[in-house]
């Protein structure tokens, strides 16, 4: 009698699991050139070397403070 | 490795629409669909209208991309959602599951009345050569290729749409709202004609 309460606790306990139905591993950059590696025109901002990551993120950094005008404004 | 956000100041945006306009103009959008739009609530309502501009969020766990029945999105290093328009099919059901109504269709495309999703690409392009005219033409400009941030937030007036790093807009976000105060010290009497202290 134990044993098949035992068993059928476990069947009732597998229902309270929750499998994750978020899609996340597989649909990570797929196939699509990361932006660090630059574009092929003339638009490019000076001042950072494409396909050199650090370059890049340093870049958009420091292009990113641009829009904060208290780094730009007398407080 | 940067994780791109963007946040919208409620207590700055003016509704210019002015980021809808550079986003249009960055990547040529036909009419009829709207990557990014300004929402305004209680209108009129003196001192309680709000206007927030909104786009795809990119979220870190996107809804879109879960109901895909094609699996055409994927995220970029940088946690930008894109997508790719040679395998949507143009069902919808990205639409229905958005809370931010950011997958917009085109009522004209390849299917008719509704066309291929479009959607904000955080000025990422989509799955084609960086900087190539096929991505031009798909998904507009690849401005962080370019080694530039959103159209969208770079040109906001008010600096009230902030693009980029999720930490150093966050970082200019918390040192405004840090400086300004709440309440009436955002925009009131006290800011435009000296606190009451501060007379005689």
């Amino acid at each position: 009698m134990k044993l098949y309460l035992a068993a059928l606790m476990v069947l009732v306990l597998a229902g309270c699991g929750e499998v994750s139905q978020s899609k996340q591993g597989s649909a990570v950059n797929r196939g699509d050139e990361p932006s660090y590696k630059g574009a092929s025109t003339a638009q490019v901002a000076k001042g950072w070397t494409p396909g050199d990551k650090a370059s890049w993120d340093k870049q958009v950094r420091e292009r990113g403070q641009l829009q904060n005008e208290y780094v730009k404004t007398n407080r | 490795m940067a994780r791109m956000k963007f946040i919208c100041d409620t207590e700055r945006c003016i509704e210019c629409n002015a980021c809808a306009t550079a986003c249009k103009n960055e990547h040529e959008v036909p009419w009829g669909v709207n990557r990014r739009r300004v929402v305004t609530i209680n209108d009129g309502i003196i001192g309680q209208e709000k206007s927030v501009s909104v786009a795809c969020m990119h979220c870190s766990d996107a809804p879109c991309m879960a109901v895909c029945p094609v699996d055409c999105f994927y995220r970029t290093e940088e946690g930008v959602v894109l997508h790719n328009k040679d395998a949507c099919i143009g069902c919808g059901y990205c639409s229905y599951a958005c809370p931010f109504g950011a997958p917009q269709f085109p009522s004209n495309g390849t299917f008719g009345l509704r066309g291929k999703m479009d959607k904000c690409t955080f000025c990422a392009g989509g799955p084609e050569e960086n900087g190539s005219q096929a991505e031009f033409e798909k998904y507009g400009r690849n401005r962080l290729a370019e080694g530039k941030l959103p159209a969208c937030a770079e040109m906001c007036s008010t600096k009230a749409l902030l693009g980029g790093d999720g930490d150093v807009v966050a970082d200019i976000f918390r040192t405004r709202v840090v400086t300004r105060g709440k309440g009436s010290e955002v925009w009131g009497w006290g800011t435009a004609y000296g606190k009451p202290e501060a007379k005689s």
